[in-house]
């Protein structure tokens, strides 16, 4: 079937009609209407179970996307909804989580590795390698340069005060885990989440 | 949370103080709305505006913004006045007997022990008067002048009706006819729940403000039963999970504590955690924290944590003081003092207090990393966005990283909600071009970083090449796999008492109970033991069945610790063990266990007249009206002014604000004066908003367009503002040109015989995004946190507003 655009249209417009002339009485219109529904465009989509990424009621969400995850195939999410099952939510979401396809596909996501030399007034695309040698390098760098062994008075400490990391709440359990593991394997103390702001 | 959402439908009356959550979290507030309508409750609102909360409330209050002690001090004053507590819950499972020192005091608004110098107490006094066997000495009867109740029967005496009116500019009529509504959950089987959010964390004196409410609570016998509670509705999907994993300055995972400077070894470390009963017989959770402790070890340094080298104990990193918070960190940033930074998923710019110090300190960075699946603030804080971001990018030599992460619907994982469920999630699409998650980039730089010291060596190495990675990628770990790592494991076989193997060596531990403190267990995160189990991944259960319709829903997801749904839920039974409120009972005592609808919050077998107090995290096994050294400002709360306030204060006015919060010089030289900035400002965000991230989403964006503020009609008039006109919000930090939305809903208060005008300021916009550009409230508000959390004062500071003729751009864009 033509899903284009003017196809889309056509349908939907046949099937307004024929709902309203079946409202009216013309009862034979059914087949009409039968025949000039449109298909539910979930129905080809891959259900997914996820949780609201906003605020900590954490509404349970079902996330349709397109593609059926063949090898060579790239999803796309196309619809967002309530959970109807979540024992919370049931089914309901808020303004924030009912757009949450929107930001899922906002203008703003970011899609490339991004630069900006000192002094440049402007970010230039790097590769993740370039990206994740440099940092690896400057954290070395300052690391070795200020780590606090010992005190003055001998106190093992171990600390590395000139580095500091802020973590994200919306990010998994378990990504907040290997993240403290990175952390405070090098000995940062200025590490802190968004449990206050 | 102390209980679930959907627990809320069993209160008789719903407290909504220091939270909005018909517009902050709708979902979540449908529960209020059914008891409401199925439980006939009672609902209060109590605040500054008349929200869309308010809307639906049975009573409403207004409240000057930074005065919540007062109110609630006032309300234990009532409480206690007319005997409306549950007698018998507080005599047994409170400390309300317990009698303190007789060298305690507070005069003019200090405590004793004040060290004026370091802003600090010396807090030996706040203590139990003890016997010859270390336990804190008791009289039942409350006649002895020195127990607790009758000591917070002297503290609160001061805040009587007219004082609360005159401090908070409640009318006295509402004020004492929500009293009276609250004092009738004091019967054994009437319940009230208190939702509360960043309304009471984000004051100077936040953590008091909740634990004033704790009081309340626990006089009405209102902690661990059904429809009950202390409910924090928290911010953040994660915020709870990334507490609970420790990421926080002083945190290890699970509430583990990091060592400090003069814990030398680590049996020092051990006796300063040491659990010591203040009752005979107490027993608690923390008596096990070596346990904890050496399998976290395992868990991180595998065969490198032996006994011989204490666990590893000196590879942790020592604090010298009491944590880098993000203000000390942005102090310590603004004075040239910290290099590097990595912000994953946060954008502080916008979040954090005084946007303009936040920018200035970001500048002198060496190098700033930011992860985010969107273009922040944060990110751009060097570009030139004119007025809102005024930027000359030639002088900054920060060298910047901007990493593409995926979101939520990107990965696979577990999030934590309020309630403590661990809830796991699925993963739908890739993320777009070249975004990468978190796991990812963070183990890209740990390699790196981890091959630069193999060959090259530097620094104390060994840490880094001893993180255990035993990953089937080691370049991407499965979640799944991070997951059962914070579990546990047994390294070798574990027995029952009858010598029967219960889990064989290398198998996923069930619960913490079976954590050894001799390296033959190990646990990344000893409260999430139970999360991950042989059986399975218990947090991605979805059996919604809920016996007795009680809200619990047992086995959906799984929740800390080992499942259980309601905190303290001993409490919901009298000291027989038999339920208060016989129709929505949590456990009870069969003769010979504990039995119920959740899991016992207690020993399963510990008999009820063993007297094994109901709070088993506190030493004494009881609930705290005193809550001994553990708080900065004092073993009670008491009323101090928000750090710029429009009056003295009237209790003390030697003592204006909290004494033992820090503020740093240059903050406190950027607080304003009421001659100044005659106006008190609060912010907030709306329903469509979520911080700073709903602006890139183009419905949210087009439902909230542009900045603007909430000014009360009186307000408007005087300053000759009209409905949608623009202005200029003025605090000693910062200014923000926006319109003016003139509304009812927002009143004058009369606060010490003269009116304030309290202006909101909805947080939100900035200069990326969907929507046109903004300032920022942060422009506005002042850099000092809550004495205990740090927590910034967002919601009470003063600001002066001038009507002014449309920007210049705005003009041309009307033509
Ligand atoms: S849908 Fe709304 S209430 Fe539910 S988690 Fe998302 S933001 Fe919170």
């Amino acid at each position: 079937m033509d899903l284009r655009r003017r196809g889309f249209i056509q349908l939907t417009g046949a099937g307004l009609a024929a709902s309203t002339l079946g409202a009216i009485g013309f009862g034979s219109s059914g087949d009409a209407l039968a025949a000039a529904v449109r298909p539910f465009k979930l129905t080809a989509t891959k259900e997914t179970r996820n949780t609201c990424t906003y605020c900590a009621v954490a509404c349970g969400i079902l996330v349709y996307s397109a593609g059926d995850r063949a090898k060579n195939a790239r999803s796309n999410i196309i619809h967002i909804e309530g959970d109807p099952d979540h024992p919370v939510n049931r089914g309901t979401l808020c303004p924030k989580g009912s757009a949450l396809l929107d930001v899922v596909h906002a203008p703003t996501r970011l899609k490339q590795p991004k630069y900006r030399a000192p002094g440049s007034s402007e970010f230039k695309v790097v590769s993740w390698d370039f990206a994740l040698e440099r940092i690896a390098r400057l954290m070395k760098q300052d690391r070795d340069a200020n780590f606090v062994a010992r005190t003055a008075a001998g106190a093992t400490v171990n600390r590395w005060l000139t580095t500091g990391m802020l973590a994200a709440s919306a990010s998994s359990t378990e990504t907040s885990y290997l993240t403290w593991k990175v952390v405070r394997s090098m000995g940062m103390l200025v590490f802190d989440n968004q449990a206050r702001v | 949370m102390t209980n679930t959402w959907q627990d809320i439908k069993n209160a008789d009356v719903v407290l909504c103080m220091g939270d909005n959550a018909a517009e902050a979290h709708p979902c979540g507030f449908k529960w209020v709305i059914e008891a409401k309508i199925e439980n006939q409750a009672k609902v209060i609102v109590v605040d500054p505006r008349f929200t869309r909360t308010a809307s639906v409330a049975d009573v409403y209050a207004p409240i000057r913004p930074g005065t919540d002690i007062a109110f609630l001090s006032g309300l234990i004053r009532f409480l206690l006045e007319k005997d409306a507590i549950q007698r018998e819950y507080v005599r047994t499972y409170t400390n309300a007997g317990l009698i303190v020192r007789e060298d305690f005091g507070f005069e003019e608004g200090l405590f004793t022990g004040y060290d004026e110098e370091h802003r600090s107490y010396d807090k030996t006094s706040w203590h139990y008067e003890v016997d010859e066997h270390g336990y804190a000495k008791v009289d039942d009867t409350w006649q002895h002048p020195r127990c607790v109740i009758n000591l917070l029967r002297k503290h609160v005496d001061r805040y009587t009706p007219e004082m609360v009116s005159r401090i908070c500019g409640t009318p006295q009529d509402k004020y004492l006819k929500i009293c009276e509504l609250i004092a009738g959950t004091a019967a054994p089987d009437k319940a009230m729940t208190n939702l509360f959010a960043l309304g009471w964390t984000q004051h100077s004196v936040g953590s008091q403000n909740i634990r004033t409410m704790a009081m309340v609570q626990l006089l009405l016998g209102n902690i661990g039963i059904s429809g009950g509670g202390m409910n924090a509705l928290r911010g953040h999907s994660n915020i709870q999970g990334l507490t609970d994993v420790g990421l926080m300055s002083n945190l290890m995972p699970g509430y583990l504590t990091l060592p400090s400077d003069a814990e030398t070894t680590f049996e020092r470390y051990m006796r300063s955690r040491q659990y010591k009963p203040l009752r005979p017989g107490q027993t608690s959770y923390l008596q096990n924290y070596r346990k904890f402790f050496v399998s976290f070890q395992k868990a991180v340094y595998g065969d490198a944590a032996q006994a011989d080298n204490d666990w590893a104990y000196d590879w942790l990193p020592k604090l010298d003081n009491d944590g880098y918070d993000i203000l000390r960190a942005f102090e310590m940033m603004a004075k040239g003092k910290i290099n590097g930074y990595i912000c994953q998923g946060f954008n502080p710019l916008q979040s954090f207090p005084d946007r303009g110090k936040s920018r200035r300190a970001l500048g002198k960075l060496k190098f700033l990393v930011v992860m985010d699946p969107l273009d922040t603030e944060t990110s751009r804080f060097w570009q030139d966005f004119g007025p809102q971001n005024p930027s000359d990018p030639a002088q900054i030599q920060t060298e910047v990283f901007q990493l593409p992460t995926t979101c939520f619907a990107e990965e696979k994982g577990s999030l934590v909600n309020s309630a403590r469920w661990m809830q796991w999630h699925w993963k739908a699409a890739d993320g777009p071009g070249e975004a990468r998650s978190d796991i990812w980039i963070m183990t890209g730089i740990f390699h790196r970083l981890r091959e630069m010291y193999r060959k090259e060596g530097g620094a104390f190495p060994d840490p880094i090449l001893n993180l255990t990675w035993n990953y089937t990628d080691p370049t991407a770990p499965d979640p799944e796999e991070l997951a059962k790592d914070m579990n546990g494991y047994t390294f070798v076989d574990l027995k029952d008492e009858s010598g029967a193997v219960v889990l064989h060596a290398g198998q996923l531990l069930d619960s913490f109970g079976q954590l050894r403190d001799d390296g033959t267990t190990s646990s990344g995160c000893w409260i999430y033991t139970g999360c991950y189990t042989e059986k399975g991944n218990q947090m991605a259960r979805r059996d919604a069945s809920d016996p007795r319709e009680q809200g619990l829903a047992p086995n959906w997801a799984w929740a800390w610790p080992a499942n259980r749904r309601i905190m303290y839920n001993r409490a919901s039974a009298d000291p027989a063990g038999k339920p208060w409120n016989p129709a929505k009972p949590l456990i009870q005592w069969n003769g010979s266990r504990w039995v119920g609808i959740d899991v016992p919050d207690y020993g399963l077998t510990t008999k009820p007249s063993d007297g094994v107090g109901p709070f088993i995290n506190n030493t004494e096994g009881l609930g705290r009206l005193f809550a001994l050294d553990l708080m900065a400002e004092g073993p009670f709360p008491e009323h101090y002014e928000p750090f710029e306030s429009p009056v003295p204060n009237v209790l003390h006015p030697k003592v204006q604000s909290n004494p033992a919060a820090r503020v740093f010089a240059d903050d406190r030289a950027a607080f304003g004066t009421a001659s100044d900035f005659p106006y008190v400002a609060t912010t907030y965000r709306l329903t469509e908003h979520f911080h700073f991230w709903t602006k890139h989403a183009r419905i949210n964006a087009i439902l909230q367009p542009e900045e603007f503020i909430e000014i009360g009609e009186v307000l408007a008039k005087e300053k000759g503002i009209e409905q949608g006109g623009w202005v200029r919000l003025t605090s000693k930090r910062g200014e923000v040109v926006c319109k003016a939305y003139v509304t009812k809903r927002i009143r004058p208060m009369t606060v010490n015989g003269g009116p304030t005008h309290v202006i909101g300021v909805p947080i939100h916009w900035g200069f990326t995004g969907q929507t046109r550009k903004g300032y920022g409230a942060n422009t506005l508000t002042p850099s000092v946190g809550d004495a205990n959390s740090e927590t910034p004062e967002f919601k009470a500071f003063l600001v002066n507003v001038e009507k002014i003729s449309p920007p210049v751009a705005e003009k041309a864009a009307n033509v």
